[in-house]
């Protein structure tokens, strides 16, 4: 039996038709603010999950603890850009709480809990 | 970890970054791994041939495509900070990575080995030119070291304020140790602004 990942390679198309598809035809993330680092955490009141895609619910599984956006596209095992479409997705609809990170360089009390924590591990 | 306010309410934490640099074979995934708390994860930027940042899905099923791979790391500070630690990619076309990586990091270790120097000017230069605080680390892959750590100081033309320490970035206390003595000089040059 062919298995998934193999149904949807095709020589011509190459690997992008499942990312695309995933998608489903949504281009870009609504919510431009997605970082590699930034912090998702599925909400306590996320409303009602049937209409959601396969990939919705199982980012909604992996985001019961807060992960990073990163994270979240190495557990699925698909691009970045695919994942910051379907947590925006997740986002718009209020399912998904969002942490990002300041640009700038950390401030002293930040940078001291990191020290601590660091030393401690 | 329980990541749950004293009010009952959902903590999502503030993330914080530190950038392991240097050349290819340097050993930043080593070092990445040697401290994460979790196996180091990977994931996929795409981009087109041309080595073009892709931000939107539009039209890229005709595209000729590549990915860029990212390895990464996690130490859980509290329930309220997570620090992340990631590898550069190793080929240089990918500077607009850099730039991502780069924003708001703590700062970053440039590893080094000290067989090829030259491979780890470009890093420096990186962060030279952007004004990130970073510390060089000498990887003593074998536990035989070539040169001092003035010696490479020298080679490399670095500024006295830019620490330059010796480590072994397959062991974790060693790893750690770099991990803040880059922090520490985060926050003397935080002090000196």
């Amino acid at each position: 039996m062919t298995s998934r990942e193999d149904w949807w390679y095709d020589e011509a198309a190459g690997p992008l038709v499942r990312p695309y598809a995933m998608v489903r035809g949504r281009t870009r993330p609504n919510a431009p603010d997605l970082h590699l680092v930034t912090q998702v955490r599925a909400s306590s009141f996320a409303s009602d999950q049937t209409s959601l895609t396969v990939e919705h619910r199982e980012i909604m599984a992996l985001c019961a603890r807060p992960l990073s956006v990163a994270e979240v596209a190495a557990y699925l095992d698909v691009p970045l850009i695919v994942v910051k479409v379907l947590l925006s997705d997740l986002i718009e609809r209020g399912d998904v709480l969002v942490q990002n990170s300041s640009p700038k360089i950390p401030d002293r009390n930040l940078l001291q809990a990191v020290l601590d924590g660091v030393r401690g591990i | 970890m329980v990541f749950v306010g004293s009010d009952g309410q959902l903590i999502v934490p503030t993330a914080v970054k530190i950038v392991i640099a240097g050349g290819f074979g340097t050993g930043k995934t080593t070092m990445v791994a040697s401290v994460s708390e979790i196996p180091p994860l990977r994931t996929e930027e795409l981009l087109t041939e041309a080595g073009v940042h892709v931000d939107d899905l539009a039209g890229i099923e005709g595209k000729d495509t590549t990915t860029v791979a990212l390895d990464f790391g996690r130490i859980t500070i509290n329930t309220k900070v997570v620090l992340y630690l990631f590898g550069t990619p190793g080929q240089n076309r990918f500077w607009f990575m850099w730039d991502e990586l780069a924003t708001g990091a703590i700062g970053a270790v440039v590893l080094v080995d000290t067989r090829r120097l030259d491979s780890s000017f470009p890093s420096i230069d990186f962060f030279e030119h952007r004004a990130i605080p970073f510390i060089v680390a000498v990887n003593c892959f074998d536990g035989s070291q070539l040169y001092t750590v003035d010696e490479v100081r020298h080679a490399l033309d670095l500024d006295e304020a830019i620490p330059v320490v010796l480590c072994d970035a397959r062991d974790r206390e060693s790893s750690k140790s770099v991990l803040v003595e880059l922090i520490q000089h985060s926050m003397n040059r935080l002090a000196a602004v």
